[in-house]
């Protein structure tokens, strides 16, 4: 994040008190609330920050990589007349960033481009395009059961040691949209250790996904105000690609969980009045600041999609972290450590997850016709199977009628024929909707009560197969 | 003359200005170079405590503070209905069309009716030298093919029209009349005026809310109705379907007008209303449904402070049309989140926090909003009742709804929908917790149902409410000892509870024919539900067991769960057929049973 010229900067040395990031400047009475700071140590090392709270007589500035060595004497904060702004251009395409923006791979640095804040500003509702472009991920529980669409904000809710990475990873190489445009991406990892930045350094160069793809990567051992810049910057070069430059952005945020605890930790150290569990109490309009950073606009040809990954704590979803998160975007795709131990890739808890845009992105002319009625029909069957499995380990299974024991046969296909996929097997939505119909037909017919006659008679495989020897 | 004070602190939405001697509690002011908006929401001394409606970035201490002697206020008037405002009233619209970006930047000045717009304005045959007072029907103008706006005298004026306007087309800044009052004085009056909104707008009385609000949704409506004038609140933790019930609640009630406030959530969902409710047809009027709408989006990512003030500009336009004598619905998605920029400007302010962070008077001020909802007798004349029915959302922390704003909330409404995520994941929608919710409503509208679809609608209605609250007993007992340990009668009551959930309470919001289902037809389902299990009831006495009736007439059970996509609500005389089709089936076993035992006997 270099910084731009000229303009007025005011230099002062009185520091009144030094707690945690946050350094309290005396003296100033004329900075900027949201200003950006340069910090210069005794030693000549430079470090940027940002004005928190401004008043007569001193300023709150919060430095981003951390306090340390920072002196009450003899340190120099410079107030640069500038809010956070960051220059971004379509040069950073093919390139790897820190957390705050500077390259880091190597090569030059970003010459072309605009400088803009890395707040942004919301996009108007009334400009709003609603999002309705299918994208294939070739993922059949998410392409069959929780669309995704272009300008949607759908998250990954997982747990420590699941493969999150790895169905990110997956999706990103696989998204397309039928008419066959690509995906720029946008990875910002956030507070990320050393092997998981090298797992996607790796498969970003390796792939030749790097070509179009900008990735920032802040790592776990920098300091955590760093995290609360990182995805702004992120998102600020996104929406200029898609809505200056008309490309269509996927935003990969990873790991969110590691963004809030950075925010609960700058919050503590301003001895903020904490909300549920320490965390602050604007987390939900803090991390809608980022989450709504998402969408079409009319008048505009480009979208920005976001999957932000969260780990959440002990797996449980009602912490704060994926709650909030979960009233932001627009659905949520749940991995399941059952799922996992049972050794099923990828695996998708479908009943907890749910993309809400998905019945816009679906249908005649998006995928087929008989999508919304499987998928609904699917969701049914399984949860009643579910529910009979844990019945059946109780009473056992010769206690159940007959069609009872149909359902638990229909939820072992499901989970091993429909779920379960290679990391490199990318499935047409054709092929998950066959995929789903097969298992569907192992259930008696009256038991798919959601699936309207017509569509069973074209593609049930029964019927179908009724056809095609009439045919020959 | 309005105060001019100078910022000595700026710490996010929250500024501190000094020299503001004279500033009134909650007036606005206009903060900086910029003149953004905010609103006064504490006074020590000559210092006051401001929140701004816009984000403060870039602000510095010593910049300008400028009082306008006035409170928040919206403009009523109109030209409000098909609009989509901010939460303090700016169009958003008008602000794309100004700006040209798809951005909001901030400090954009737009107002909140178009003044060059003209309006066909008719006398309501009020005559010069008539008296009149605050309410009175001045005339009418048709602000959209649904709605004629009636052009009030506006509260708190009294006196002797001295001069009202013929029928023409005028713009809001016309006067129409004038009115003099006991002191001499004149005064002009236009087609709009200006309401505080924190300030309730007046009325003569409060009635009994008797008249149910229907919803055509079908566990709204049978299971726990709301009455016009009434308040509810829908809880739920996200992917409940909070958002799709209360669209649904907005699009098919039989509310005159519909304001829907955004109040914190996403962009989409607001897009979304704009761009389904101009091709969605009313279905009592089958005119495009936004002409009958109002949207107020100040979405999660929109200055805080204008998010704690959407719920009062909402309510205030309600108000106003309730004035008119209409029946207005308001729904608040999401109430949590208005409480929660309540919690964080009082932590800005440095208050002392009560519960979970909240502000001690969080209480309060929900208890404030909703007393606005009511069917009221409205001053002036001709004599007029109207309503305002308000909903709000509640999304609970981790659907915990012991938490302060659900607890609280709870002691106000009097239609509890309680949304349920276990629902929602087997796709059970609406997903309302029917154990858990309760409508105050049901003894109050209970007449308006038997004069006008069926007298025994509260009988059959029990019968099924209880049908629900025993299959929840039974699956404890199932759950232990399975199906085969229960009696047929239990079984009975599990297959037919199973037919209410699947076929009566899940309802279909995106399919065109189950969307929206009319008393009449709900009438016709429940009671083939019922007729079916007491004839059902009858051949178990027989007999007949409940795998039969399962295995023999699914294709039939089937037809009926279908009929609510199947059968659209001008041919109901098919669900008459499929009811027959079901008792004929149940007659038909008793038949081969008693058959069957025949050549024994």
């Amino acid at each position: 994040m270099a910084v731009p010229e000229s303009r007025v900067i005011r230099e002062y040395e009185n520091i009144r008190e030094i707690r945690g990031p946050l350094v309290i400047v005396e003296g100033i009475s004329d900075a900027a609330y949201d200003e950006i700071v340069e910090v210069e140590l005794p030693n000549g090392e430079k470090r940027r920050g940002r004005v928190l709270e401004t008043a007569r007589g001193y300023a709150v500035v919060q430095v981003f990589e951390g306090t340390t060595g920072i002196t009450a004497v003899g340190t120099k904060v410079r107030f640069l007349a500038r809010t956070l702004e960051v220059k971004v251009s379509d040069e950073m395409l093919g390139r790897i960033f820190n957390g705050l923006g500077d390259p880091i791979d190597g090569g030059p640095p970003i010459t072309s481009g605009v400088w803009r804040d890395i707040n942004g500003d919301p996009l108007n509702p009334a400009t709003r395009a609603y999002p309705e472009d299918f994208i294939q991920t070739g993922v059949s529980a998410i392409d069959g059961m929780n669309t995704m669409v272009r300008g949607q904000k759908l998250p990954i809710f997982s747990g420590a040691g699941l493969p999150h990475n790895k169905l990110a990873v997956q999706i990103a190489r696989q998204a397309t949209v039928r008419s066959g445009e690509e995906f720029a991406v946008v990875f910002a990892a956030i507070g990320v250790m050393h092997d998981d930045a090298l797992f996607f350094k790796k498969f970003f160069e390796e792939t030749g996904a790097i070509k179009r793809a900008a990735l920032f990567i802040n790592l776990a051992d920098e300091p955590a105000s760093v995290r609360l810049i990182t995805p702004r910057i992120a998102l600020t070069l996104a929406e200029h690609l898609a809505f200056d430059l008309g490309m269509h952005v996927l935003v990969i945020l990873t790991d969110m969980t590691n963004y809030a605890e950075a925010l609960r930790e700058i919050s503590a150290a301003r001895e903020e009045v904490p909300g549920r569990q320490g965390y602050p109490g604007y987390m939900y309009s803090d991390l809608a600041s980022i989450y709504e950073r998402a969408g079409r606009a009319h008048g505009r040809r480009g979208s920005i999609t976001q999957m932000p990954i969260l780990t959440m704590p002990n797996d449980d979803i009602t912490h704060p972290i994926p709650d909030l998160t979960g009233y932001i975007t627009e659905g949520q795709i749940v991995l399941s450590r059952e799922l996992h131990n049972r050794g099923i890739y990828p695996p998708i808890n479908v009943l907890m997850s749910l993309s809400r845009l998905m019945k816009e992105g679906i249908g005649p002319g998006k995928t087929r016709e008989d999508h919304a009625n499987v998928s609904d029909q699917l969701y049914a069957a399984y949860s009643r199977a579910v529910e009979l499995r844990s019945l059946a380990a109780i009473v056992g299974e010769e206690s159940l009628s007959d069609v009872d024991r149909k359902y638990l046969r229909f939820a072992e296909a499901f989970e091993q024929r429909f779920i379960r996929q290679g990391f490199y097997e990318n499935r047409s939505i054709e092929e998950t909707l066959d995929i789903a119909w097969e298992v569907l037909s192992i259930l008696p017919e009256t038991e798919l009560y959601r699936i309207k006659d017509e569509f069973i008679r074209k593609y049930h495989p029964k019927y179908r197969k009724k056809a095609s020897e009439e045919k020959s | 003359m309005p105060v001019k004070g100078r910022i000595i602190r700026v710490a996010g939405p929250l500024v501190v200005a000094e020299g503001m001697q004279g500033v009134q509690m909650y007036e606005m002011v206009e903060v900086g170079e910029e003149r953004l908006v905010g609103e006064v929401n504490r006074i020590v001394g000559d210092k006051a405590y401001i929140q701004v409606y816009e984000t403060t970035t870039g602000l510095k201490p010593g910049e300008p503070v400028y009082g306008t002697g006035s409170p928040l206020s919206v403009e009523l008037g109109p030209g409000i209905i098909g609009k989509i405002y901010d939460g303090i009233q700016r169009p958003l619209d008008a602000i794309k069309e100004k700006t040209q970006s798809v951005f909001i930047s901030r400090g954009v000045k737009v107002p909140a009716l178009d003044r060059g717009k003209r309006w066909h304005f008719k006398p309501a045959g009020l005559r010069v030298g008539d008296k009149v007072s605050g309410g009175d029907v001045l005339g009418e103008v048709p602000e959209t093919q649904l709605v004629t706006h009636r052009v009030l005298v506006p509260p708190g004026v009294h006196g002797v029209l001295r001069w009202i306007a013929s029928e023409g087309e005028y713009t809001i800044e016309d006067p129409v009349a004038e009115v003099e009052t006991a002191d001499g004085k004149k005064i002009e009056i236009k087609m709009y005026h200006k309401w505080p909104v924190r300030k309730p707008r007046p009325i003569v009385e409060k009635f009994e809310p008797v008249e149910p609000l229907i919803t055509g949704l079908r566990v709204i409506d049978t299971m726990f109705p709301m009455a016009k004038g009434g308040t509810g609140a829908i809880p739920g933790p996200f992917g409940s379907g909070k958002t799709v019930t209360l669209q649904s609640l907005a699009k098919w009630s039989s509310a005159k007008i519909v304001i829907y406030i955004g109040c914190g959530e996403r962009g989409n969902e607001m897009t979304e209303v704009l761009e389904s409710f101009p091709k969605l047809k009313d279905p009592w009027t089958g005119r495009p449904m936004m002409e009958r709408t109002v949207l107020i989006a100040n979405t999660s990512n929109m200055p805080v402070a204008a998010r704690e003030a959407s719920i009062y500009t909402g309510i205030t336009i309600a108000e106003y049309y309730r004035d008119m004598g209409y029946d207005t619905l308001l729904v608040a998605d999401s109430t949590s989140r208005w409480a929660e920029a309540l919690r964080e400007i009082a932590g800005r302010l440095e208050e002392m926090p009560a519960e979970e962070g909240y502000p001690s008077y969080l209480a309060s001020r929900l208890a404030e909003f909703y007393s606005r909802a009511g069917r009221v007798r409205v001053p002036g004349r001709p004599e007029r009742t109207g309503s305002v029915t308000v909903v709000g959302a509640v999304s609970p922390p981790g659907g915990d709804f012991t938490e302060p704003v659900t607890a609280n909330t709870k002691r106000f409404i009097r239609v509890f929908w309680a949304l349920d995520a276990k629902l929602a994941y087997s796709r059970h929608y609406p997903a309302i917790n029917w154990l858990l919710s309760y409508s105050a409503y049901v003894d109050t509208v209970a007449k308006w149902w038997h004069e006008n679809i069926s007298p025994k609608w509260r009988e059959y209605r029990d019968i099924a409410y209880e049908l629900l609250l025993r299959e929840d007993e039974l699956k404890d007992i199932v759950r232990l000892v399975g199906t085969e340990g229960l009696s047929e009668k239990d079984k009975l009551i599990l297959e037919v509870a199973r037919i209410i959930r699947e076929g009566f309470l899940q309802q279909n919001a995106f399919d065109a024919v189950d969307a929206f289902a009319t008393p009449q037809k709900q009438w016709k389902q429940l009671e083939t539900i019922i007729e079916f299990y007491h004839a059902a009831l009858d051949a178990i006495q027989y007999g007949v067991t409940v795998k039969e009736i399962r295995e023999k007439l699914a294709d039939k059970i089937r037809a009926f769960i279908l009929a609510r996509y199947n059968v659209p609500n001008d041919r109901l005389e098919e669900l008459d057929k499929i009811k027959q089709e079901l008792l004929k089936g149940l007659e038909g076993l008793v038949k081969r049973r008693s058959a069957a035992l025949a050549p024994a006997a």
